[in-house]
């Protein structure tokens, strides 16, 4: 079936590199689960999960912030009878700022290894960020590992977790899969997919297979050796999808299962939906360095509201839950869902003021950020080498 | 203990390099050697705000402006002071009005960064301090150099005259040059503003800041002793049981008229809720801590003999 494989359509634009909503408007994810051509994830996975691991599922399954997947069901079926899996996930360092929008794959991912008590590989494209934002080598590396301490800071269990930077792991095994998925992948295709042009140079050309080839478990022969068989899933937002449709393409063609995924939406910026998060503009997110004034006074000052001009109008007709960016935000990250229906709903009845839900955004943000802060002061330059050593893991999967 | 004046003259010549030696009473300025040709250097000792150190070596007619250079190391505005004066000896082991690039041979000093002039190149020879204010040695860039890579540092000349603009398609040029060091302080409180008259070697005063203040009320990580902290079983027992009992007397106090008989379970299930993300980022941190304690000592440890 003939899909526009670079996310491309009259209107929205969705690949790696851009995310564009049709017309400044909001991204339309059926349609875009429709064009990619991958699966809703739905109640029935999130039960299955929550049966499997005994716990309740992570709020952003209960949520639907994670909403798409490609043969998640099969990772489930596999673990149902005993076998294991392994997990990737990776960013891209290319500022140190980091917002909350950058956590959210890896709270996420942190959930998964928890909850399904896995190994985990995160890729830090280090080489990517030097080639596409024109950054000194040293430079992306020193990103590289600043970001890694607050990778750390999320919670990630040094037994099971392999943080790896491309300039200094590329090579050996990994290269050889490199090769092996490069050989495998035209140079139309390529263009066909990721739209590169004829002016863009040749090291965005071939970095493709760097980012696909962490899908492989031979790929990391100190971690995984003899398992060619592991499966691997991969959280990540859906912009990634790309890259990994044509991982999938390629696995079976060379041997190895085709990674699994499970997709998160976008996390919509402080200005709202149409509204774009940017490193350059402060107010745009929420930053995990941002103090306990800094939140109150963004989410005061420049979160979005869906609530009326006038109490008056407001009371009658009720808050445009649509729109309303605190709201929003609360449902990525206020826990308790039983709360955040009572909020919903006397809000969205006008019962409730938009500043009663942002002080309750402020409590529950500012918790998150500070807690994030107190883990980071914790992350030393030896841990981030030890998380980066290339060590074994021997009790990845107990 | 720190490296002495006659120990660095002796790598020196065990390393090959020329230099000349004028002994000259201690002071402050260049009174002494600057009739004898060459460029006369003029040392800074720096921190910025996450207690990171700098030396920048710059011929003395070198127009040094600390507030572009902050902003260049990517620093922000402002971010760089000239250090205290305890620092010079702590870090980088040399008394008052001797900073110097040379004293980088000392251990204590290997995460201080060097920022070069690189007018330096185009001198025959410069004027430095050997590690003491009683002598100054001169060497040329190839000489510094030498020396520098011999203590496994790279020599980082840079045009500290430079202002180029930066911003978000202009990263700070000299971003790299900062220290990747271990320990990130919190902000000390504001130090009073340094002395501007900038002789050569003449370091500020400045007023020690050691107080680091908690973040929130909640059991907060002292910096300065982090990781003994963090694996202090007892202290992490303690503050643990702090947060608890602090959370129930304030639930109970709150949910008492409501629940009356039913008050314990509905505490009971407040609590696990709102402590469970706490206690297991803490001890999640906890367990990282020592595996990465035991790591280094793995990557460390001398093989038993086995003679």
């Amino acid at each position: 079936m003939e899909t526009k494989e670079n996310g491309e359509d009259e209107q929205q634009v969705v690949n790696p590199w851009k995310v564009d909503a049709k017309d400044g408007g909001k991204i339309d994810y059926d349609k875009l689960i429709d064009q990619f051509g991958c699966q809703r994830l739905d109640q029935s996975l999130v039960n299955r999960v929550h049966r499997l691991t005994s716990r309740p599922p992570h709020v952003f399954l209960r949520r639907g912030v994670f909403f798409a997947h490609r043969d998640f069901n099969e990772i489930l079926d596999a673990y149902e009878k005993g076998e294991k899996f392994y997990l990737y996930t990776g960013r891209g360092p290319s500022s140190e700022a980091l917002h909350l929008g950058h956590l959210i794959p890896f709270m996420f991912t942190k959930y998964l290894q928890d909850a399904f008590k896995v190994p985990l590989v995160i890729q830090l494209t280090d080489d990517e960020k030097c080639m596409w934002k024109n950054l000194a080598v040293e430079e992306s590396q020193r990103l590289a590992r600043e970001n890694a301490k607050d990778i750390i800071a999320c919670g990630f269990d040094i037994t099971r977790t392999f943080i790896f930077s491309d300039f200094d792991y590329v090579g050996g095994a990994f290269y050889k899969n490199m090769v092996k998925v490069g050989k495998c992948v035209t140079y139309n295709k390529v263009v066909g997919i990721f739209g590169f042009t004829g002016e863009d140079h040749i090291g965005k050309v071939s970095f493709p297979p760097v980012q696909a080839v962490p899908s492989f478990p031979s790929s990391f022969p100190h971690l995984f050796s003899g398992q060619d068989n592991l499966r691997c899933l991969i959280p990540c937002a859906i912009d990634q999808d790309p890259y990994f449709r044509m991982t999938r393409d390629v696995a079976p063609r060379i041997g190895y299962h085709k990674p699994a995924l499970i997709e998160a939406s976008f996390f919509p910026a402080l200005q709202g939906e149409t509204g774009k998060m940017s490193a350059s503009d402060p107010n745009s997110a929420i930053y995990v360095t941002d103090s306990a004034k800094d939140i109150g006074s963004k989410i005061n000052k420049f979160a979005f509201s869906g609530g009326r001009d006038s109490i008056e109008k407001h009371r009658e007709l009720g808050a445009n839950l649509e729109v309303d960016i605190p709201i929003k935000y609360l449902r990525f990250f206020l826990e308790d869902d039983s709360e955040l229906d009572y909020i919903e709903k006397e809000y969205g009845a006008g019962r409730m003021l938009t500043g009663e839900v942002k002080q309750r955004l402020i409590q529950v943000l500012t918790e998150i950020v500070e807690r994030h802060c107190r883990a980071r002061a914790a992350v030393t330059d030896e841990m981030v080498d030890a998380f980066m050593a290339v060590r074994p893991l021997p009790n990845m999967f107990n | 203990m720190g490296f002495s004046k006659e120990q660095l003259l002796a790598r020196l010549k065990e390393l090959q390099i020329d230099f000349s030696q004028y002994d000259h009473p201690v002071v402050l300025t260049a009174k002494y050697v600057g009739h004898l040709g060459g460029g006369i250097s003029k040392n800074l000792f720096l921190k910025d705000k996450k207690s990171r150190f700098y030396i920048v070596s710059a011929l003395a007619e070198t127009k040094v402006d600390l507030k572009v250079l902050s902003v260049r190391l990517g620093l922000g505005k402002g971010g760089l002071r000239m250090a205290p004066e305890e620092a010079l000896g702590e870090i980088l082991q040399v008394p008052l009005g001797c900073v110097t690039p040379l004293s980088l041979v000392n251990e204590s000093a290997r995460n201080v960064s060097l920022l070069l002039d690189q007018r330096f190149k185009s001198q025959e020879f410069c004027f430095f301090h050997p590690l003491s204010n009683d002598m100054s040695i001169s060497l040329n860039t190839n000489g510094l150099d030498k020396f520098l890579k011999s203590i496994e540092r790279d020599p980082s000349y840079v045009d500290l005259e430079a202002n180029p603009s930066v911003g978000k398609d202009q990263p700070p040029d000299l971003a790299s040059l900062v220290p990747s060091n271990s320990l990130v302080l919190p902000d000390p409180p504001e130090t009073p503003a340094s002395s501007k008259g900038r002789t050569e070697n003449k370091v500020s005063v400045g007023n020690k800041s050691t107080t680091s203040t908690a973040i929130t009320s909640k059991p907060s990580i002292n910096a300065q002793d982090r990781p003994a902290n963090i694996t202090d079983v007892g202290k992490m027992v303690d503050d643990l049981l702090d947060m608890t009992s602090s959370l129930l007397l304030k639930e109970i106090t709150e949910n008492f008229k409501e629940h009356g008989e039913e008050l314990g379970e509905v505490l009971s299930k407040k609590i696990k809720s709102r402590l469970a993300a706490e206690l297991h980022s803490t001890i999640m941190m906890f367990k990282n801590t020592a595996y990465t304690e035991g790591f280094h000592a793995g990557v460390n440890h001398h093989p038993k003999r086995t003679y």
